[in-house]
């Protein structure tokens, strides 16, 4: 188990290597001027801003320099927020991010768990044709409508009332946070639903549920110690990446609802080119979700005890 | 195996379902127990706005919302709008403008101007927010900064009129050259590099205002960033910002004009830049101003908001590439787009944004002439679309280019919606007239001021706004020494009228330089003038004495108050 465990780090030790310097190449090459803005510039102006940045010596020597600063976990200074260390803004966004993204998370798998298993009991009844119908809406339907009509929700269901419910935007308490999560937890969510159905009516068919039927289990019994138990961890599987999922695409969500998270600092960030902080971000992001599946893998082994970590 | 699939169609168990109602309060329990935990957390982290109402009769105070975060609150790098009007709340320089654009004495009581020098009388009165007097050395210490190469500011060009700005900033003259000395605490002297009639007018741009010189030092290269990085000499001082989320003013009670200052906190308790939250934000009572985008208008008409408009003053044109290897270098080939282009119909049949005004003129006509407007003192060039002389130039131009059929031009423009709808309208207007076929390039900000300083277009989608009250801020965008002429247009004539009106100190003289200037684009189809843009805004009327800008701080929140409708 240790062992494994170190493995996987060293993989995702090399994996955020390769985002990093992907990243950093792809990121100088594309068209776009960090140091541009509306009003141009003299030669003389932007000689001084190369050299402050850096960006007047070789790439080769920026990207030895950017990689060994980042092993001591220094992002450097933003470009655009000038004299803002790129730390500092991440440690400042990161932690509303993350508070969205756990809250968006266990909303998708809780209901994408129950409602899947709910449709896979009522199979091609009214309430999974329902359902169903609902999903292929969650899945298609992409998140700034969602967000769009949450929004518009709120401001109607106010004045029905006539007094604020929720509020319209904003951060700062829970009340701000239900419908953003709602809303970002919703693709995930639908998805989830789809593979526990499909999960859940795969395991109808096991020989152990035979087994299990044949020998007079009671029904919820096997419902909830054989069907449902089993049936979970293809979702568990999936977490990981849909964790990677939600947390990135929170921009439109955030931008929507005025959240200060960062991945709407992150799209601003690549908006406006800001090498340092576009640079921090994707690697904090990569690190971050690296972690994230090993943290499931591991998980997994926990759940499912066919599984052994070697 | 199918007789399996078939076993839960036939009956549904009820004490299956019973336990998945089990799962399911389960799991609401435990996210009760989730949020409650979320909530601690973050009002631990305490990141986040409070929920104010628009108007706050108890605190005397307002909420607005800012289009995006200030990337810092240092003025002599400050280059964006949303910056400009978080300064002017809270900061003061030498002269401030009053409700009707007029010029006030602002720290500088009073000031003598001669041709070459200017003389400001500084108040005694006026502290910064740490309790030491705003003195002359304040502004000579900012201006130097702004100057000094190593500080890379953008705006450092607004203080070329100063003697040996451009010298300081571009020829590693010393900053201690500079044209701008201390007397005394109270009286700064400056002198000019040549007459600059409209000298006075710049003091109001932020790149002007002042920079306590110790508290500047003492941040050790973090001025400006935060909070605990600013020190004010304005009407409120920031007491609160959360990066990203919210900035808070509070009144001032050491300005030395407090008692003209009305509000107590103006808060800016949303960083939000999305239209439609905006106006939902508006909706709930939340802000007292938002702006309205063209599909938003209907809206605020369904809910009898009063929609008001305002001018901001910007000019909006195609610019040609005058680049040699492009066809648009041919001034045949321009005046043929030239004489199908219809600002009318552009405005009033497909952008149909009211407060918008067809284009006529590279000056905007709200700009200042000898005594009246400068367009009512020189009308703009007269424009009639004529698609058949039209065609005559495309002739005489294809023959100049040797081209047997119209050349396909690449037409560079933005990523909004609105920026598919404006260059489709070109596209299918240059095709019908002329047969001319339009790539659009549609590209974000930095692409596109990356193709359009390495000449990778034909026809650009620009736009430019003032910076200071003088025609000079528009006359010499075309000049060939001015790095913002990115299509590389070059005149003989032109450059020697905007010459004319920067020595002159004869305002007649320099109007009708700048009256050449008009004519030269035109004829010359240098570029096709658009529109005039002007915006459409919500305001909820229980916030009074706000004013709205074309240049300087725009909303103008500083002298706002609070009706009590309903005690009226």
């Amino acid at each position: 188990m240790p062992r494994y465990v170190l493995m996987r780090l060293i993989q995702g030790v090399i994996t955020v290597w390769f985002i990093a310097t992907a990243t950093f190449f792809v990121m100088h090459n594309i068209p776009g001027d960090p140091l541009a803005d509306e009003k141009a510039v003299s030669d003389e102006i932007r000689e001084n801003l190369e050299r402050k940045y850096g960006l007047d010596k070789n790439v080769w020597v920026q990207y030895g320099t950017y990689m060994l600063n980042m092993i001591r976990g220094d992002f450097g200074l933003s470009f655009k927020h000038e004299n803002r260390p790129v730390n500092k803004v991440i440690a400042e966004r990161f932690p509303v991010s993350a508070i969205l993204g756990i809250l968006a998370i266990v909303i998708a798998g809780m209901g994408g768990v129950l409602w899947g298993a709910l449709t896979a009991l009522y199979r091609n009844r009214w309430p999974d044709v329902v359902i169903i119908i609902l999903v292929i809406l969650g899945i298609s339907v992409p998140s700034f409508v969602f967000a769009t009509v949450g929004q518009l929700g709120i401001v109607v269901a106010n004045r029905v009332v006539g007094f604020e419910i929720l509020p319209v935007a904003g951060w700062g308490t829970i009340w701000h946070m239900l419908v953003p999560a709602l809303v970002l937890g919703l693709g995930t969510m639908a998805f989830l639903t789809r593979l526990m159905r499909t999960s859940m009516l795969e395991i109808v068919n096991a020989d152990y549920i035979r087994t299990a039927r044949s020998k007079g289990v009671p029904v919820a019994q096997i419902f909830a110690k054989h069907q449902f138990r089993n049936a979970i961890l293809p979702v568990v599987t999936v977490l990981g990446p849909s964790i990677a999922a939600i947390t990135t695409g929170g921009f439109v969500v955030e931008n929507v609802f005025a959240i200060p998270g960062l991945g709407r600092t992150f799209v601003e960030a690549v908006q406006q080119s800001d090498y340092t902080l576009i640079m921090g971000t994707t690697v904090f992001y990569g690190a971050f979700l690296v972690l994230m599946v090993i943290v499931v893998d591991i998980v997994y082994a926990f759940i499912d005890p066919r599984v052994k970590l070697k | 195996m199918t007789e399996a699939i078939r076993t839960p169609k036939s009956s549904v168990s009820t004490s299956s379902v019973w336990q998945l109602v089990k799962y399911a309060l389960l799991a609401m329990l435990l996210m009760f127990m989730l949020l409650v935990c979320l909530h601690a957390v973050t009002l631990r982290l305490e990141i986040g706005s409070e929920s104010n109402a628009a108007v706050d009769f108890a605190r005397n105070s307002i909420s607005l919302n800012l289009g995006s975060e200030p990337p810092q609150l240092d003025s002599t790098k400050s280059t964006d709008m949303v910056s400009g009007q978080v300064l002017g709340h809270v900061m003061e320089g030498l002269i401030r403008y009053g409700p009707n654009n007029e010029i006030l004495p602002g720290i500088a009581e009073s000031w003598e101007v001669s041709e070459l020098s200017a003389t400001f009388y500084l108040r005694k009165n006026a502290v910064w927010s740490n309790g030491s007097p705003v003195t002359a050395d304040d502004f000579v210490f900012a201006w130097q900064t702004a100057l000094d190469p190593e500080t890379a500011s953008q705006y450092a060009f607004i203080l070329y009129p100063l003697k040996n700005g451009e010298a300081i900033n571009t020829d590693g003259a010393d900053v201690e050259d500079l044209g701008a000395k201390a007397i005394d605490d109270f009286t700064l002297k400056v002198e000019l590099e040549q007459p600059t009639p409209y000298f006075i007018k710049l003091l109001a741009f932020f790149t002007y205002l002042p920079i306590n010189r110790e508290f500047y030092d003492s941040r050790d290269g973090t001025y400006g960033t935060s909070v605990e990085d600013l020190i004010f000499n304005g009407p409120f001082t920031v007491s609160k910002w959360q990066h990203g989320s919210s900035l808070r003013l509070e009144k001032n009670v050491d300005y030395w004009n407090s008692e003209d200052i009305k509000l107590d906190a103006i808060d800016f308790a949303y960083i939000i830049s999305d239209p439609n939250a905006i106006i939902n934000l508006f909706a709930t009572k939340k802000i007292v101003m938002a702006g309205l985008q063209a599909e938003n208008i209907e809206r605020a008409l369904a809910n009898r908001w009063p929609v008001k408009e305002h001018v901001d003053g910007s000019v909006f044109y195609l610019g040609f590439n005058h680049r040699e290897d492009r066809p648009t270098s041919n001034r045949n080939l321009r005046k043929a787009i030239q004489l199908v282009c219809d600002p009318e119909e552009l405005v009033y049949k497909v952008l149909k944004t009211p407060g918008n005004r067809p284009g006529e003129s590279i000056f905007p006509v709200w700009l200042r002439g000898v005594n009246g407007y400068f367009r009512d003192e020189y009308p703009a060039p007269k424009h009639k679309p004529d698609p058949d002389l039209a065609r005559e130039y495309l002739v005489r131009a294809l023959t100049e280019l040797e081209l047997s059929s119209p050349p396909q031009l690449i037409f560079l423009t933005g990523d909004s919606e609105f920026s598919t709808k404006h260059a489709e309208y070109y596209q299918s207007l240059f095709k019908e007239n002329l047969g001319i076929e339009v790539r659009i390039d549609q590209q974000i900000f930095q692409q596109r001021l990356a193709k359009m300083t390495s000449g990778d277009y034909d026809i650009v989608a620009a736009g430019w706004g003032p910076d200071y009250d003088d025609v000079l801020t528009f006359g010499d965008l075309f000049t060939s020494w001015n790095a913002n002429n990115r299509g590389l247009f070059k005149n003989d004539e032109l450059d020697r009228n905007v010459q004319i009106a920067q020595q002159s100190s004869d305002p007649k003289t320099r109007m009708e330089a700048m009256n050449r200037v008009q004519h030269i684009l035109y004829e010359e189809a240098a570029i096709i003038f658009e529109y005039e843009r002007g915006s459409n805004y919500v305001a909820d009327d229980r916030v009074q004495g706000v004013t709205r800008r074309v240049v300087g701080t725009d909303p103008d929140y500083t002298r706002a108050y609070i009706v009590d409708k309903a005690k009226e």
